[in-house]
C-alpha cells in the first residue's frame, strides 16, 4: 500500500467535496455528517495516545473535507482497535469505528489493503477460520475430549465468490487490489 | 438449557482450555452446549475489509444454528459483537433478511431471523444467576485477589447488548468473581482495549496498550487477571513475556479464564480444567489451593 505523503511536501491536494456522501452510502459511514469535531472521540483514544498518527477526529474532518485519496491511501484508517470506547462517547452518535470500517471498505475496492488485513481475509478463505485446524491440533483436542473440528470450511469460498471479494483480493473482475 | 457453542478461530486451537473448562462448568451447571463442527469464523476479521462478506459468513453461522433449534453461545467477544449485531438487524430488518436468504440460498440454506447470541459469562451471570452460582461454590477461593478484564466487544457496543452491563462502570465480572469468593480487585486501566486488534498493523503500540494493564494489575497485587476473550489471552498471556522482554521486566501474572476460576471454586481439579495449559503457569496459584 502506499504510505502517507511526507510532511514537507507541500499539500495541494485535489478535494472531492461529494467524499462524505460517499462515505455516508457506505455501511457504518451513514452518519459521519453528524461530526461537530468536539474531539471527544480523540480524547479517550487509547491508540491515538500512544500513536499520534491515529487521530480520529482528524480522519473524520479530513473526510469532510473531501481529501478522498490521501484518506483512502493512509496507513492511518487500519489502526482503529475497534474498541468502542468513542462509540459509545460520542454526542453525535457518529459511530466512528464503524466509519472506519466504511473507509476501510472503500479503500479496499479502491485497491488499498493493509497487508495483515488481506493476509487474514485469505486464511480465511482457505481454512474457513483464522488458524488451520489440522492433523495435530485434531490429535490433540481428542486427546483432552474434545470434538474434532474439519478441516476447511468450502462455503467460505463460496461466500467470497457470491459477495465478489474473492475477485477483488485476486485483482480479477475489476477487483484492484 | 442448551445452547449452541461457538468457538470461532481462536478458540479451539490456542485456548484448549478456556474451551474444556467452560464446557466443564457448563455441564455441572446445567447448561448443555452442543458443538456444531460446521461453523466457520464469526466473519469480524473481514467487516473492515469487506463488510457484505463478514454479514454472509456471520448469517451463515446463525443459519447453521437456527437448523438445529438452538441460540448461541459464544466464548470470543469479537465474535459476541458480530454475530449480535447481524442477528439483532435480521430480526428486525425484513429486507436485509429478504437480501441475506437470497445469498443464503445460493448455499443451499435459509434463514428465518430467529437465533439470539450470548456471551458465555453473560449467560452464567443473566441466565444461570449469581444464586445458583454462589449455591455450587464448595470451595470459596477466599485466598485470591483477582483483577478481572472485560475487554471491548463484551460490553460494546452497548446498544446492541440491552444494557446487560454498563460499558463506563461494568460490574458483572466483579460479581462474578465475587461469587466464587475471591476478592476482586479494582484498578485503574480496568476499561483499558487489550490492543489485540491493531497487533498486526502497529505492533509496538498494541503491546504497549497491553503493557500499560499488565503493569497496573501487577502494582496492585492480584493474582491473576480474570479474561473471558481468547485475543485478549494472546495479547496477556502469550505475549507476556515478549512484552516483558523489551522492558527488561519480568512479569509473572497468570491469566485465567473464568471458567477456571468458578470451576476452581466449584471443586474440580486444575487438571480437568486445564489450567497448567494455560499461557502462563499457574504454579503459584495452584500451590495456594491445593
Amino acid at each position: 500500500m502506499e504510505s502517507v505523503r511526507r510532511k514537507d511536501v507541500p499539500v495541494v491536494t485535489v478535494l472531492d467535496p461529494k467524499f462524505k456522501y460517499e462515505v455516508a452510502r457506505e455501511p457504518g459511514g451513514e452518519n459521519i455528517k453528524y461530526c461537530f469535531q468536539c474531539g471527544t472521540c480523540t480524547s479517550g483514544c487509547k491508540v491515538a495516545e500512544l500513536d499520534s498518527k491515529y487521530n480520529p477526529r482528524k480522519i473524520i474532518r479530513m473526510v469532510i473535507l473531501g481529501m478522498r485519496e490521501r484518506v483512502l491511501s493512509g496507513d492511518f484508517i487500519w489502526l482503529c482497535a475497534t474498541c468502542y470506547t468513542c462509540h459509545e462517547r460520542c454526542p453525535q452518535d457518529v459511530r466512528i469505528p464503524e466509519v472506519m470500517n466504511a473507509l476501510k471498505n472503500i479503500a479496499v475496492r479502491e485497491g488499498y489493503i493493509h497487508p495483515a488485513f488481506r493476509a487474514q481475509a485469505e486464511l480465511i478463505a482457505g481454512h474457513g477460520r483464522l488458524y488451520e485446524v489440522d492433523g495435530f491440533a485434531n490429535e490433540k483436542r481428542t486427546d483432552w475430549g474434545l470434538t474434532e473440528i474439519p478441516q476447511g470450511c468450502p462455503e467460505v469460498a463460496e461466500i467470497y465468490g457470491i459477495t465478489g471479494l474473492h475477485d477483488l483480493l485476486s485483482g480479477g473482475a475489476g477487483g484492484k487490489v | 438449557m442448551k445452547m449452541a457453542v461457538f468457538l470461532g478461530c481462536t478458540v479451539p486451537v490456542r485456548n484448549l482450555s478456556y474451551e474444556l473448562s467452560a464446557k466443564r462448568v457448563a455441564g455441572e451447571l446445567g447448561l448443555e452446549l452442543v458443538d456444531i463442527p460446521d461453523f466457520s469464523c464469526c466473519g469480524y476479521p473481514v467487516k473492515s475489509v469487506h463488510h457484505e462478506t463478514a454479514y454472509l459468513l456471520a448469517a451463515r453461522n446463525l443459519a447453521l444454528a437456527e437448523e438445529r433449534g438452538l441460540d448461541i453461545c459464544t466464548l470470543c467477544s469479537a465474535c459476541t459483537s458480530v454475530l449480535t449485531e447481524v442477528s439483532r438487524e435480521l430480526a428486525t430488518n425484513e429486507i436485509l433478511l429478504d437480501e441475506t436468504c437470497k445469498s443464503l440460498g445460493m448455499l443451499g440454506r435459509q434463514y428465518s431471523g430467529k437465533v439470539k447470541v450470548k456471551h458465555f459469562v453473560r449467560v452464567l451471570y443473566e441466565d444461570i444467576g449469581l444464586g445458583t452460582i454462589e449455591k455450587a461454590v464448595k470451595r470459596p477461593l477466599d485466598m485470591f485477589r483477582i483483577a478481572s478484564h472485560y475487554g471491548c466487544h463484551y460490553l460494546k457496543p452497548s446498544k446492541i447488548y440491552d444494557g446487560f452491563d454498563h460499558p463506563e462502570a461494568p460490574e458483572s465480572l466483579d460479581r462474578l468473581v465475587a461469587a466464587t469468593g475471591a476478592f476482586p480487585v479494582d484498578y485503574r486501566t480496568k476499561k483499558d482495549c487489550c490492543g489485540g486488534a491493531i497487533l498486526g498493523v502497529d505492533e509496538e503500540t498494541a503491546l504497549s496498550m497491553a503493557r500499560a494493564k499488565l503493569d497496573d494489575i501487577s502494582n496492585r497485587g492480584a493474582d491473576a487477571i480474570n479474561l473471558i476473550c481468547p485475543f485478549c489471552s494472546v495479547m496477556y498471556g502469550a505475549n507476556q513475556r515478549k512484552i516483558g522482554a523489551g522492558l527488561n521486566v519480568k512479569y509473572d501474572l497468570p491469566i485465567l479464564y473464568y471458567p477456571q476460576i468458578l470451576g476452581l471454586a466449584m471443586g474440580i481439579s486444575h487438571e480437568e480444567l486445564g489450567l497448567m495449559q494455560n499461557p502462563i503457569r499457574p504454579r503459584a496459584l495452584i500451590a495456594k489451593i491445593s
